[in-house]
């Protein structure tokens, strides 16, 4: 572990008069996971993006086997054994998993592609990682893990010494999460080294044995993992005290605003009933697929119901689309914000009102009470963006939701279901988040919140419910809502008792 | 030194305080250098008639590039505008030669003219939002479908008007300007409010930018897609009757011929994506606009004929690289 063969020296980056990254000196060692933290904005992306050759260093140099280098390009990096894994896979939907592995460096004999040594290499490598896909298999018929494994599998065959994963695990069950932990591993064994993005404190203290913290593009600390608490990560992430990131409890009133029963949509959810009640944060949580995203989309008419009835503050509601639902004062936030939530190359006006829009025309689109409205949000949610007209596809992930929760909130909903509503988010950012969602329930509305994470559902919700294959499998409230009892639903390995205490 | 700069400073700032889309900025800039450059090139250029010409000329398929405009940004096409000019146009001369009285049969001619466009416009629109066949395929399909139809109603020939007041609508003039002039300036102020001042065009835009965005927030894209269709159908009635008499007739065989690559250019040139979800009317009309004057220029310049489609395709590329080169 003594030589580095890439070393970083003193690298930092400006846009214009703005220093996004700077006086970042670091070894990378072979063999190691190297976790790199930081708020959104702190300098994460661009530090990789250096890395991997999508930008050029302002200041500073890369060295690579000895050899120093004043700027790379993403070819160039590729060749020297840099790789990165995006956040969002640059897969090829229509063809073949080994055809992506081998895409733009597709293995030939005699001119001809080489279809037989490609598929067997690709065979090989994936079986390395202890993952039996078929190569021939097309890639659209992939799951989001497996997906991530023809990633992974795509820089092996490259021989990559460095692998960059920039926030893997968002989009993944913690299953797949431990599968993905085991690959890692098993690229450490070979010698590859890993930088690994989360905002997931827990996963960084798990994988990785050294950390590098960024706050505001200046690395804070370079150290061992086992030297710090998740909370002194986050602490230094954020670089004040974070008091408590979920705020107290509500007390939930008997009044109920949404009940659902016998909810059902053919071959993805079935015999779904709940109440969800006004000042109540009612979780829904389980595995990735389990139908949870099928549960809200029905209720609003997103999927058509093969059964099932849906009440709203006690009356019958028959909604067939998500304009019936808002009319009745329900409000649903897609997990998927940037291709369902909110649109890219609107402003951040044109998104908050796009729900409301009747609201503010009298004749024509008042443009100007648009824009006191778009104001009054951006300062209340503490919106950072160049300006209202910018559009929302240049803010960061945590001011986007920001402006996705404006938009449904300015239907004035009595009932939200908010589907990850902090997927992709910072630390300051989610503890905004959840109290937001918090004081949304104490001023009387109902929120329903889908989330993968099991640590923000145990915080942030009155009661929960674990879906399972479409089904509710289980109504935990006060010391049920633990993370034993969820999973052990969650994957089916206790059956379904009784209903949960009712309070 | 500073002194100018500032003022240069404070001239950009007012320029940006202007209340115009930065996207129609360079069409704008081009289309004031070339008349510059024309009226130097040529004596006749600003000859009032010559304007006046000129305005006519791109008034009937800039009425139609209004049109294509909705259609574009709601992320579809329409190439059947220009059969469907044709076909209009040989359907609203049926109506007003079988009418008796000429006041009413004008009346109702042009009704029919608008009715008749909406309806093939709903036509185009129901094959792509229920069918689901690609806006391309769908009024390729048309296209021709439309066109024969122009041919067999009149079997190939020309239709002539018998009725003394319809010339008046297309050959006559109010203040001085063509009264086609006043109708493709009208239906854009009326196409720009639409667009930018009513829901219908906020929702035509989103769901151009994204269909999915667009149903999850409770638009009704088929809808919104369909009504799309249908302006451009009545942007072609209105410009059929602006035609048909100016012509006091209309031939099946040559009226509207390409009229849909015209508007499409037109849209293009504005600086509207053929992506679709951003597009502005006051482009269009100026992209109308600087091919109308690219045309006239190259006539006045006695460059040949067959040399004006080389120039036009040119401007389209040039157009459009521009509009790449600003999106990075």
């Amino acid at each position: 572990m003594t030589d580095a063969p890439i070393r970083l020296h003193g690298l930092g980056k400006r846009f214009g008069p703005v220093t996004v990254l700077r006086d970042i000196n670091l070894d990378i060692h072979p063999g190691e996971v190297l976790g790199i933290l930081g708020e959104n904005g702190a300098g994460k992306s661009t530090l990789l993006k250096l890395i991997s050759g999508v930008y050029q260093p302002s200041v500073g140099q890369i060295e690579i086997d000895g050899r120093r280098y004043d700027r790379l390009d993403p070819i160039r990096a590729r060749q020297l054994g840099i790789a990165m894994i995006p956040q969002e896979f640059n897969l090829v939907p229509t063809l073949s998993v080994y055809e992506n592995v081998y895409l733009g460096q597709e293995l030939r004999r005699k001119g001809w592609l080489n279809h037989k040594q490609m598929r067997e290499e690709t065979a090989r490598v994936l079986a390395s990682l202890d993952c039996d896909l078929d190569p021939r298999a097309p890639i659209a018929a992939l799951s989001v893990a497996e997906k991530q494994m023809v990633e992974v599998a795509r820089v092996l065959v490259n021989d990559a010494r460095v692998v960059i994963l920039d926030e893997p695990t968002t989009v993944l069950t913690d299953r797949e999460v431990e599968v993905l932990f085991k690959v890692v591993r098993a690229l450490q064994k070979r010698g590859v080294a890993v930088l690994f993005i989360s905002h997931k404190l827990k996963e960084v203290k798990n994988l990785c044995q050294r950390l590098l913290i960024l706050r505001d593009g200046s690395p804070v600390e370079l150290c061992d993992t086992a030297n710090l608490d998740e909370e002194a990560m986050a602490r230094k992430m954020v670089g004040r005290e974070l008091s408590q990131v979920y705020p107290d409890k509500g007390q939930p009133q008997t009044e109920v605003a949404l009940s659902v029963a016998g909810l059902s949509v053919a071959g993805q959810i079935d015999d779904v009933s709940f109440d969800l009640r006004r000042g109540e944060i009612l979780g829904l949580s389980g595995l990735v697929g389990s139908g949870r995203t099928e549960i809200a989309e029905a209720i609003m008419g997103l999927r058509q119901r093969s059964a099932g009835a849906i009440h709203m503050n006690g009356k019958a509601c028959d909604i067939r689309s998500p304009s019936d639902a808002h009319q009745q004062g329900l409000a649903y936030l897609s997990e998927d914000r940037q291709g369902r939530g909110l649109v890219m190359n609107f402003n951040l006006i044109e998104n908050m009102t796009l729900l409301s829009l009747q609201r503010y025309v009298t004749g024509l689109i008042s443009h100007r009470r648009e824009r006191e409205r778009a104001e009054h949000y951006q300062q209340a949610f503490n919106i950072r963006a160049a300006s209202l007209k910018s559009p929302v596809g240049q803010l960061s992930g945590g001011n986007q939701q920001k402006v996705y929760l404006a938009k449904l909130l300015d239907i004035e909903p009595s009932i939200l279901m908010l589907d990850e509503p902090t997927r992709g988010i910072d630390v300051g950012t989610k503890r905004e988040i959840y109290r937001l969602i918090r004081q949304l329930a104490d001023e009387g509305r109902a929120v329903l919140v889908i989330s993968s994470e099991l640590e923000e559902i145990i915080g942030l919700c009155d009661r929960v419910l674990v879906v399972r294959e479409g089904r509710i499998a289980a109504e935990l409230s006060d010391a049920q809502i633990n993370e034993e009892d969820i999973m052990l639903y969650a994957a089916g390995a206790r059956e379904r008792t009784p209903a949960g205490v009712h309070s | 030194m500073t002194a100018t700069q500032t003022f240069s400073q404070r001239l950009v700032n007012a320029v940006r305080r202007l209340p115009l889309d930065m996207t129609i900025v360079a069409p704008l800039l081009a289309l004031i250098v070339l008349l510059i450059a024309s009226s130097l090139a040529s004596e006749y250029f600003l000859n009032t008639r010559n304007l006046t010409n000129i305005l006519r000329q791109v008034s009937y398929t800039g009425i139609i590039a209004i049109g294509v405009t909705f259609v574009i940004i709601g992320g579809g096409i329409d190439l059947s505008v220009g059969s469907m000019v044709a076909l209009v146009g040989v359907l609203l001369l049926f109506v007003l030669n079988a009418v008796g009285d000429p006041v009413l049969a004008v009346m109702v001619g042009m009704s029919a003219a608008l009715v008749v466009g909406a309806l093939f416009g709903l036509v185009n629109g129901l094959l792509v939002t229920r069918g689901r066949i690609a806006a391309f395929i769908a009024t390729l399909a048309t296209m021709s479908i439309y066109r024969s139809l122009a041919l067999y109603l009149t079997d190939a020939g020309e239709v002539v008007s018998n009725n003394d007041i319809f010339p008046d609508i297309g050959g006559g003039y109010w203040l001085g300007i063509p009264i086609p002039v006043w109708a493709f300036f009208a239906l854009a102020l009326v196409g720009h409010v639409l667009l930018f001042h009513t829901p219908y065009g906020r929702h035509l835009c989103a769901v151009g930018s994204n269909e999915q965005v667009a149903r999850y927030s409770g638009i009704r894209v088929r809808t919104v897609v369909l009504l799309s269709f249908i302006i451009a159908g009545v942007c072609v009635g209105l410009a059929a009757i602006m035609l048909s008499s100016r012509l006091n007739s209309i031939s099946p065989s040559d009226a509207g011929v390409l009229y849909e690559l015209d508007a499409i250019a037109a849209v293009v040139i504005g600086g509207t994506s053929l992506a679709g979800g951003r597009g502005s009317i006051w482009g269009t009309v100026i992209g109308a606009l600087i091919l109308g004057i690219i045309n006239n220029m190259l006539n006045l310049l006695g460059v040949s004929p067959y040399l004006q489609g080389l120039v036009k395709g040119a401007v389209i590329l040039i157009a459009v690289l521009m509009q790449y080169k600003r999106s990075q």
